[in-house]
């Protein structure tokens, strides 16, 4: 087990196209860490890269104490699940888990020993003998972690674990996985595109976005304050409301509305500054009568949630969101006003949380 | 139903019965022609003698000349697959600058090397480097003309093996040459099959080069050349041997395929969840 550090890491493709820029990044041993962003954004070359199935043009890949940046992918002793799971379709299960320990040239009997051992401790002890061909994408997966614990690495990097199984099996398989890492207590770093994969179950995580890294943090930093505003448009599963502002005074001005200047920004702002005002729809109240220090609009769209709505009320020329509480949903048509919670909105200057 | 409607199915079936005669007909000949005593270009009921059978196994060279034939095929064949599972993986999976521009030029002169066109140079050669009336000198010359396409074949094959199996094994420290043997042999197991059933389809069936090559001694002539000696005195066909040294001569070619077909025909795989 050991900490994973990059130091200024940095990957140019032959093409010029720079899909790591100077990346630090630490991640202290035993972390469940995600690296979370859209499509492109350089999450899966930073994996390879640490994997080392990737060289890095520049910077430093630390794993522990050993500088690892120059070392072949076998020799830096880590552990890799692909998001095909990659498992070897002429092997059964057990020499499939046995694998990296017959590299390590291990004798037959011991391997398979260790192999019944964490085939075993994953459910799969009645499936030991059959071809990955005749298992399900939930008993691949599972082959497929079996392998990386065989190996005893320092550290797990897995790929997309959770994006080749189906909606229902992914919710299972995220609570087994984060009981697993848990238990184990090997640094892990994934990568997921799906930023509820990753609040759900990282220790931290890095939200990226064009090879850079936008925010570190834990989950609820990086839901409860992004640091600019593309994180915060990137999480949660209903997009944060970003309004244009201008500074009155000591309040805002929001879609003609009169807001309260969030408490974090208290003193920070200067008069006629023009900003944008976020605030996640789960961070409003709603009420159907006026108020003061709210967003006054008509609603237009009313979605079920299940235990709750959310409603899209229009205000002037813009719309904003707001998450309602079951049975007290208005219908559309209706007037509706949205008092957002002082400690919980943020304002972004040029992009940039203001805090 | 129309009366013309009816006209054209049995026009249709008639087409198809004389299609089929046309190639079911030699092939008939082929079973029945063996096992006749006097065998003319009809197909007739044959009278069951082994005679012709005895005729061939006193043929100084008919039994000699099929194991020259298996010498020869298996020889190249090992050397195709050998080589060709080699280049193709590499130039597969390595990023090359023109590569495909040299593939399309092997390709076409692959078909030069072992055509009518270089037939002296080739014969120099061989006398040069004293390959004349051997064996090896065939089944090189044979690999190097098959090499191209089966290089194009199943770099082909290996396009289509995703690469995270190769960079799996390679995470957990296996070098190149056990990934090469623990993963893509077994990988492209079907492929190198193909390969080497075609490659010994091709050997066995050639006549210029053993002919060209191996020219001053009957005694180290494939099967290919020896039929073509299968003449009476009087200078006509002689049936009888013709025949029978046809059937045993399409027997191998035929059981290889049946066995091939069998074990590595098209196959499901796993363990990729596209």
């Amino acid at each position: 087990m050991s900490a994973i550090e990059l130091r200024s890491l940095t990957k140019v493709y032959p093409g010029g196209v720079r899909a790591l820029d100077a990346l630090d990044l630490e991640i202290p041993d035993g972390e469940f860490f995600a690296l979370l962003g859209p499509s492109g954004c350089g999450k899966t070359t930073l994996l390879r890269t640490i994997a080392g199935l990737e060289t890095a043009t520049s910077g430093q890949v630390v794993l522990g104490e050993r500088d690892v940046t120059g070392l072949q992918p076998g020799a830096r002793d880590l552990a890799m699940v692909f998001q095909d799971y990659a498992l070897f379709p002429h092997m059964d299960v057990t020499d499939n888990i046995a694998y990296p320990l017959r590299i390590k040239k291990v004798a037959k009997a011991p391997r398979a020993a260790k192999a019944r051992e964490v085939g075993e401790r994953l459910g799969l002890d009645q499936l030991m003998d059959r071809r990955p061909g005749q298992l399900s994408g939930g008993q691949q997966q599972r082959v497929a972690l079996a392998r990386v614990m065989a190996t005893q690495a320092q550290a797990f990097l897995f790929d997309e674990p959770l994006s080749n199984l189906d909606a229902r099996l992914r919710l299972e398989a995220r609570t087994f996985l984060k009981r697993l890492q848990r238990e184990l207590g090997v640094t892990t770093v994934f990568v997921t595109h799906d930023q509820a994969e990753a609040l759900a179950m990282a220790d931290r995580m890095a939200v990226m976005e064009a090879g850079h890294i936008r925010q570190i943090g834990t989950p609820a930093e990086v839901f409860q304050r992004p640091a600019n505003t593309f994180v915060a448009s990137f999480i949660g599963s209903t997009p944060m409301n970003l309004l244009d502002a201008v500074v009155r005074g000591d309040s805002l001005e929001v879609a003609g509305c009169k807001l309260a200047v969030p408490s974090a920004a208290t003193g920070l702002l200067t008069d006629g500054e023009r900003l944008v005002y976020g605030v996640r729809p789960e961070y409003m109240a709603y009420s159907a009568e006026p108020v003061e220090g709210a967003l006054g609009g008509k609603v237009s769209i009313v979605e079920n949630l299940g235990a709750s709505h959310l409603v899209t009320l229009e205000v002037g020329e813009t719309v904003t969101q707001v998450v309602v509480p079951e049975g007290r949903e208005p219908s559309p048509g209706d007037d509706g006003y949205a008092v957002p919670r002082e400690d919980r909105a943020l304002v972004y200057r040029d992009g940039e949380l203001v805090a | 139903m129309t009366a013309r409607h009816v006209a054209g199915r049995i026009g249709f079936y008639t087409v198809i019965a004389l299609v089929l005669a046309f190639f079911s007909i030699p092939l008939l000949w082929l079973a029945t022609a063996p096992f006749t005593s006097d065998p003319t270009y009809e197909v007739s009921l044959p009278d069951l003698t082994l005679a012709n059978f005895q005729a061939i196994l006193e043929h100084p060279y008919a039994l000699g000349s099929l194991y020259n034939s298996l010498i020869l095929s298996v020889g190249t064949a090992l050397l195709v697959v050998l080589f060709a599972a080699l280049a193709a993986y590499a130039l597969s999976r390595v990023r090359v600058p023109g590569r495909d521009v040299l593939l399309y030029t092997l390709l076409l002169l692959s078909s030069i090397i072992t055509g009518t066109a270089a037939m002296v140079p080739i014969f120099q050669l061989a006398v040069e480097l004293q390959l004349i009336d051997t064996h090896l000198g065939v089944i090189l010359i044979l690999t190097g003309g098959l090499l191209p396409a089966a290089i194009f074949m199943l770099k082909d094959f290996m396009d289509t093996t995703p690469k995270s199996y190769e960079e799996s094994a390679r995470v957990f420290g296996a070098s190149p040459l056990q990934i090469v043997r623990h993963v893509v042999v077994p990988l492209v197991r079907p492929g190198l099959a193909t390969i080497a059933v075609w490659a010994v389809a091709n050997v066995w069936g050639n006549f210029l080069m053993p002919y060209l090559l191996l020219g001053s001694d009957p005694e180290y002539q494939p099967s290919a050349v020896i039929i073509y000696t299968l003449y009476t005195e009087g200078g006509q066909a002689n049936l009888q041997l013709l025949s029978t040294f046809g059937l045993l001569y399409s027997i191998p070619v035929v059981l290889m395929y049946l066995f091939v077909s069998k074990k590595y025909g098209f196959r499901f795989h796993g363990g990729i969840k596209r």
